[in-house]
């Protein structure tokens, strides 16, 4: 097949979106060469910060779409989504691209990122992670593959590959589920540093909830922004399902937060005015509270341009939630101890640049590769 | 506590993935009690002048190969931390990445509550000693993706190995008592924590602070023996004098000294499952700077009631996930049969 003629490869946003990769690499380098201190705010109060957060525990949500369209279309057999499967895979896999590329300038020494795949530890929630990192994203690669053996003409591979597709899905769906919730299990040993508005044993659930929602907006509104801009028309009966679903999900998700402020948390504590409180309102009230009230209308269901509207709130406000877990939730307590953080210039064009790099790959596999046709 | 390596190899015996696993030696495998032969310190605030004999030769033992703050590229250098511009002395305000051991000092109540103070919860001043606990269940070992921090099974001290950490920091977060430090200057960082003096037992010394503590406040020792220690003081009756020991709960060496009020409590026994260091104080610990939010939960147990349920969830999601598939295809085939049109 050839390249799809559609798409200009160099339009303004392109060109923004590369100068903001060079520069993320020349900051990657500087990080490299000086250390951590010299390019981040971190500090032994925030050890994680806005790498962590964003780029890794958010873009690992974003990822979400991958496995949740996979399990609907091969699992679940709900053929309506199958035009929208390999968008979404091809999103999974850049975004745990993404998630290795800050995980690797993130940890002390990047070059040992494969350690603990050769030292073993299985007590640590972190060491599932990794090991899930792994296995995903090669399983990730290999839902990838069928794109590239199109494009290549590889015949016997691509059918090769078909028929390990519904096994690889199973296997990833599993390895996706228990990644995002272990992301939340990492947070388990700190009760005695996060606020209760977020800390709870069942954290690695609502993480697993909270994703789902993720993954179903970003799939939407990439489908959307693909309609747009990369002349990639779907029937909108999709779009109507994905609000669906994320109208169902985020109840679910809403039920589990409002036990939690009751049960485990207090009220009184999301109203109080501090860090804590209006970071948890704002959180819920963008990614929550209004989208439902929005979706749960119909007539605002059916309307294309108020979900995506609705869509990018739910990015947004789950995306608050990962950075409020790893930052804002530890807030009273590094500030009893004299710590505060607040991300370094460099940090941010960091995450521009990798978050860039994901958006540029994607619109070169939509030009380069059969992502559409199917 | 119900975690042990037979259990996880029952988990993941049953899925028949991850089997291998158990087969790795020196694994952190969190044991619940203590070990026979473990040692720690017993601090003991009421006898602390802060002559600060401890943090000077805590730097200089750890600065000697194998110590905690011992690095190739400055070999014999003792990392002093200067207050700016001024190199005198050694004066860091916490603990560091240069800094294992500090000692801080509390005043509380100077002006309008000096009289409720003196009367009603002690004395008003205290200095506290601040290192790793050495948790008989440590956090910091049982989320360390590669085990380079580990429980050593006779001594129960919390060692570090440099060469295995990759730096995810995540010993930072989960430590109760935010002991461990992190080299954030270096282009090569490691973590930074007390480990005991470990690498001195071996010439036949001991804890460097415990060694120079001219007063016993701080005491090197068997745990049990500094339990017991620490209980005994906690019966004496202020005013009395005791023979306190120095240096080592089971040395000759003794001091005599008028017994002081002590807060009713012996920090570390319980906090957090059990720590190997002590504190006993004469003012409430939540004034000398420990988070009243530790409770005496065994952390790891948090993220142990998690991770002992992966092995069986992989299986199940699995199975699920299977069985999903061939159901949904069966009633696709049913339903081309009855309309009898393929897609």
């Amino acid at each position: 097949m050839e390249s799809n003629p559609n798409i200009k490869t160099w339009t303004p946003t392109t060109i923004v979106m590369v100068l903001l990769i060079i520069a993320g690499t020349v900051i990657a380098v500087y990080r490299m060469v000086m250390g951590l201190g010299a390019s981040t705010n971190l500090n032994d109060g925030y050890p994680w910060g806005f790498w962590l957060g964003l780029d890794v525990l958010g873009g690992v949500a974003m990822a979400a779409g991958g496995f949740i369209i996979a399990c609907a279309v091969y699992l679940f057999n709900w053929k309506k989504y199958r035009p929208i499967v390999r968008p979404a895979i091809l999103t999974a896999f850049l975004g745990y691209l993404m998630a290795v590329v800050a995980l690797f300038l993130d940890i002390g020494h990047p070059f040992r990122l494969p350690h603990p795949a050769f030292m073993w530890q299985y007590h640590s929630v972190m060491w599932v992670v990794a090991m899930h990192v792994i296995f995903y994203t090669t399983t990730l690669a290999l839902e990838f593959s069928p794109m590239l053996f199109e494009r290549l003409g590889w015949e016997k591979a691509r059918q090769a590959v078909g028929k390990v597709m519904v096994g690889a899905v199973i296997f990833g769906v599993m390895l996706s589920t228990l990644h995002q919730s272990s992301l939340g299990a990492v947070f388990l040993i700190s009760p005695s540093k996060m606020s209760p508005l977020w800390w709870d044993t069942k954290l690695p659930f609502h993480f697993l909830v909270s994703a789902v929602a993720m993954g179903l907006s970003m799939v939407s509104f990439e489908t959307m922004l693909s309609g747009k801009f990369l002349q990639h028309k779907v029937d909108k009966e999709i779009f109507y399902g994905l609000a669906r679903g994320s109208l169902i999900v985020l109840s679910f998700y809403l039920l589990l937060k409002v036990y939690q402020l009751f049960a485990v948390a207090s009220p009184g504590m999301a109203f109080d005015g501090s860090v804590e409180g209006n970071m948890y309102l704002l959180e819920m009230l963008i990614g929550v509270v209004v989208p439902i009230g929005i979706l749960s209308v119909k007539k605002m269901r059916t309307n294309i341009n108020t979900i995506f509207s609705v869509n990018i709130m739910v990015i947004v406000g789950v995306i608050l939630n990962r950075l409020n877990v790893c930052l804002f939730s530890m807030e009273s307590y590094n500030a009893w101890r004299g710590f505060s953080y607040s991300p370094s210039w460099k940090e941010f064009l960091v995450s521009l640049g990798v978050i860039s790099l994901g958006v540029f790959l994607y619109k070169m596999s939509a030009k380069h590769l059969p992502l559409f046709s199917h | 506590m119900a975690i042990n390596r037979r259990d996880f190899l029952k988990f993941s015996a049953g899925t028949g993935l991850m089997l291998t696993a158990g087969a790795t030696p020196g694994q952190a495998a969190p044991k619940g009690q203590l070990p026979p032969d473990a040692v720690g310190i017993l601090y003991d605030a009421t006898l602390c002048i802060g002559c600060m004999s401890c943090m000077v030769n805590c730097k200089k033992a750890n600065s000697e190969p194998g110590g905690a703050l011992y690095h190739k590229e400055t070999a014999g250098l003792i990392p002093f931390e200067y207050p700016a511009d001024d190199k005198i002395y050694d004066a860091p305000d916490g603990l560091s990445d240069k800094t294992l051991c500090v000692i801080k000092a509390y005043r509380g109540g100077e002006q309008a509550d000096k009289a409720s103070q003196a009367s009603k919860s002690g004395p008003a001043f205290s200095f506290i000693k601040q290192h790793c606990l050495h948790c008989i269940e440590p956090a910091c070992v049982s989320v360390c993706p590669v085990a380079a921090l580990q429980k050593q099974p006779d001594t129960g001290i919390v060692t570090y190995n440099k060469n295995k950490c990759f730096g995810c920091r995540y010993c930072q977060v989960a430590c109760p008592f935010g002991i461990p430090m992190y080299e954030w200057e270096k282009a090569s960082p490691s973590v930074v924590k007390c480990q005991l003096c470990n690498h001195r037992y071996a010439q036949g010394k001991y804890s460097a602070c415990c060694e120079s503590c001219p007063t016993g406040a701080s005491i090197f020792g068997k745990v049990k023996d500094l339990q017991e220690e620490a209980k005994r003081r906690l019966t004496l009756k202020p005013g009395d004098t005791y023979a306190y020991p120095v240096k080592r709960v089971d040395g000759a060496e003794r001091t005599e000294q008028v017994v002081s009020e002590y807060v009713n409590h012996v920090y570390g026994l319980e906090e957090a499952g059990g720590t190997q260091y002590l504190f006993l104080a004469g003012v409430s610990f939540d004034k000398l700077g420990f988070n009243p939010k530790v409770t005496n939960q065994v952390y790891p147990e948090f993220t142990w009631s998690y991770v002992s349920h992966v092995p069986a969830l992989i299986g199940t999601l699995l199975v699920a996930g299977t069985a999903l598939r061939v159901v949904t295809q069966k009633i696709e085939k049913k339903k081309n049969a009855g309309t009898g049109d393929a897609p």
